[in-house]
């Protein structure tokens, strides 16, 4: 396995009217080529902001901590990416070695242009092509995601499109920079159910295809469990689990991620009770001392969760947990 | 066999589209549906995106025109023919039938404090006589709800997703209403706070007896919602039956393909399912005789003909298909 990227104490906070807002909190993951992670959690937990950093996207009032640090691996070398400035600089991670794909595509593309001159565009930006070059490769890539018509489709406008066909769009497009990093941010939150599962199957076979690297963020973990090799957990900004997909799914150690499984309506057993996880997220400006989630957990062993902010533990080489219970056993 | 409290026959609802002097098409949203909602009863409504469930929960709220058929409104006071309801029982109506929207951030006037938002229905329909008559009615509803006195004198800004479904839940309420349709209430909310809600909307209408229409494109929510589900597709009913049956013999291709796209939590089954292919066609350019058929796995001439008929068991277990009789027991051998 060839090391694709590497994020070592990434913190990030906002700079807003009321202060410092803490959006990720001590962050570290690596991803290989051929690799997916599912990033997971409720809205607010800060998985969108840890994605955008890779991309050196989040907004000018955000501030890295000194620490952190985004390696991305190319050909040419190791990319600092937090140190990228100029707009030049920054094409490398923005549709060049890296591509994302939103959750709204209807939002995502321009609506006045139609989807073949954005294509064409954004490949005459970032490679060497002629319009003509550029114009067969977009259509042999919207063919290639399984867009019918890909000719006609080239010279249509995002609205002309269905909500499968304009992600299917999106995903060709994303990819025609022939990135090495995909980030995908709830591809596929806004399709049926049907359509879902057309859209994963498509994204499996092109990992396969062009050995990219995957972050795939979702708040579903059946999703999670159909594309993912391995899992990371985060709530509040912390990443309060992480491992391979299967352990982290069928042995999950977090309280958290035990309430967040235990929450799922299941097919298998129509009568079983859906356990929320109590409370809500709390606020960001209101941040919980000690471990981010004892205001909401059933299992909090003492005083401990209140006051110590609980260090990540490895439980078996590559499963990793931050929770007092283990530290406790450990100790 | 308890009462019925709305029965829908040949219901229809059609929009003209085409702004041509002699060519109006008609588009038909919702088309020749027949069904019985029991009183105190979930009844779940799926389907993909344009498959015509929200218009046909609106047509049961007359808030659409209905263009054909009809709906009987019966709840042991009052006998209403939707189709062709008057002015002053559409003013009634209104208070025995409620909805409750998807998007609790677009659903609730920023402007207005919490209390004011689930006071106006009362207001409006003039229900309580007194400023206090009406706050306690509030306050009764609000901690049904699990609001407290505190949050009805915030903003719905202050609130959360979860929090701000239970304010919508709460509006829904307030008017005492017999019969509440629910579309996609929980689509925008986490998991966590899913189940929540979900557990909710159970709690009350086992306390006040109201009948609700789940309207969701997630079955496995309304596995675990609903009493009765009902399986949409191009404005059509394909399969309806009670829950149970449902999940556990879906008859027709269509459900059973809906099945089993919803991703499994197991990460060994992978692409094990049958998958379908294509996308709904457009409702102005319907497939003939089965609409199902253009993405229909085991579709021969005859359905591409022939439109089938709801064909309903003794237990209530109701499907659409030519083959299906066929298929299960293929499937079964």
């Amino acid at each position: 396995m060839t090391a694709l990227l590497d994020v070592e104490n990434l913190t990030l906070q906002f700079r807003t009217d009321e202060g410092l807002i803490t959006a990720v909190d001590n962050v570290s993951f690596s991803l290989d080529k051929s690799e997916v992670m599912g990033l997971v959690g409720e809205s607010g937990s800060g998985k969108s902001v840890t994605a955008k950093a890779l991309m050196h996207l989040n907004a000018r009032n955000a501030v890295y901590s000194p620490e952190s640090k985004i390696t991305l691996h190319t050909e040419t070398g190791p990319v600092d990416v937090l140190s990228l400035k100029t707009p030049k600089e920054l094409n490398i991670v923005r549709g060049g070695a890296v591509s994302m794909i939103f959750q709204e595509p209807m939002a995502s593309f321009a609506p006045a242009i139609s989807i073949g001159n954005q294509m064409v565009e954004q490949l005459q930006l970032h490679g060497d092509y002629t319009k003509e070059q550029a114009k067969r490769w977009s259509i042999e890539m919207l063919d290639r995601v399984g867009i019918s018509d890909a000719g006609k489709r080239f010279n249509q406008y995002a609205f002309e499109l269905s909500g499968g066909m304009r992600q299917r769009a999106m995903i060709a497009m994303a990819l025609s920079t022939q990135p090495k990093l995909l980030i995908a941010d709830e591809p596929t939150t806004a399709l049926d159910v049907t359509i879902q599962a057309q859209v994963i199957d498509l994204m499996k076979d092109l990992v396969s295809e062009f050995q990219m690297g995957i972050v795939f963020i979702t708040h579903d973990l059946g999703v999670v469990a159909q594309t993912a090799d391995k899992v990371n957990v985060m709530y509040l900004g912390r990443m309060i689990e992480t491992g391979p997909v299967r352990d982290v799914i069928r042995q999950p150690k977090h309280p958290y991620t035990q309430g967040l499984i235990a929450a799922l309506p299941k097919l298998d057993d129509i009568d079983a009770p859906l356990t929320p996880v109590p409370g809500d997220i709390p606020s960001p400006l209101e941040r919980p001392s000690g471990c981010v989630f004892h205001t909401r957990c059933r299992q909090v062993v003492g005083d401990v969760c209140k006051q110590v902010d609980p260090k990540d533990r490895d439980l078996d080489g590559s499963h990793r947990v931050a929770c007092h219970i283990y530290t406790e056993e450990m100790a | 066999m308890s009462d019925i409290l709305i029965r829908a026959k040949s219901l229809s609802v059609g929009f003209p589209i085409g702004s041509g002097l002699f060519s109006k098409q008609i588009l038909k949203a919702v088309d020749d549906v027949s069904l019985d909602i029991e009183k105190g009863s979930v009844f779940g409504l799926v389907g993909e995106s344009g498959s015509g469930k929200t218009t046909l929960g609106r047509a049961l709220l007359k808030a659409v025109p209905i263009t054909g058929g009809g709906a009987h409104y019966s709840d042991g006071e009052v006998e209403y023919d939707l189709e062709n309801i008057t002015k002053n029982q559409l003013k009634d109506y209104r208070k025995r039938a409620q909805l409750i929207f998807q998007d609790p951030y677009a659903a609730l006037s920023p402007r207005m404090t919490v209390r004011d938002i689930i006071a106006e229905p009362l207001e409006v329909m003039g229900l309580t006589k007194t400023r206090q008559e009406t706050d306690k009615r509030v306050r009764e509803i609000a901690a049904k709800c699990r609001l407290n006195l505190e949050h009805l004198r915030r903003f719905p800004h202050a609130f959360s997703g979860g929090q701000r479904q239970r304010i919508s839940i709460a509006r829904a309420l307030v008017s005492a209403p017999n019969f509440i349709v629910a579309d996609e209430s929980v689509a925008a909310l986490d998991v966590s706070i899913q189940a929540d809600v979900l557990n909710l909307l159970k709690q009350i209408q086992s306390d006040m007896g109201v009948t609700f229409m789940f309207i969701s494109h997630d079955l496995s929510v309304v596995a675990h919602t609903c009493d009765h589900v009902a399986v949409m597709y191009l404005g059509r009913l394909v399969e309806t039956a009670p829950t149970r049956k449902l999940f556990e013999a879906a008859r027709h291709p269509y459900t059973r393909a809906l099945f089993s796209a919803i991703p499994s939590l197991d990460p060994d089954d992978r692409g094990a399912v049958q998958k379908l292919t294509g996308e709904i066609p457009s409702p102005t350019n319907q497939p003939s005789g089965c609409k199902f058929h253009t993405r229909c796995p085991h579709a021969i001439d005859h359905c591409k003909q022939v439109e089938p008929q709801l064909e309903i068991d003794g237990a209530g277990h109701a499907v659409s298909c030519h083959r299906w009789k066929e298929l299960m027991a293929t499937q079964a051998a």
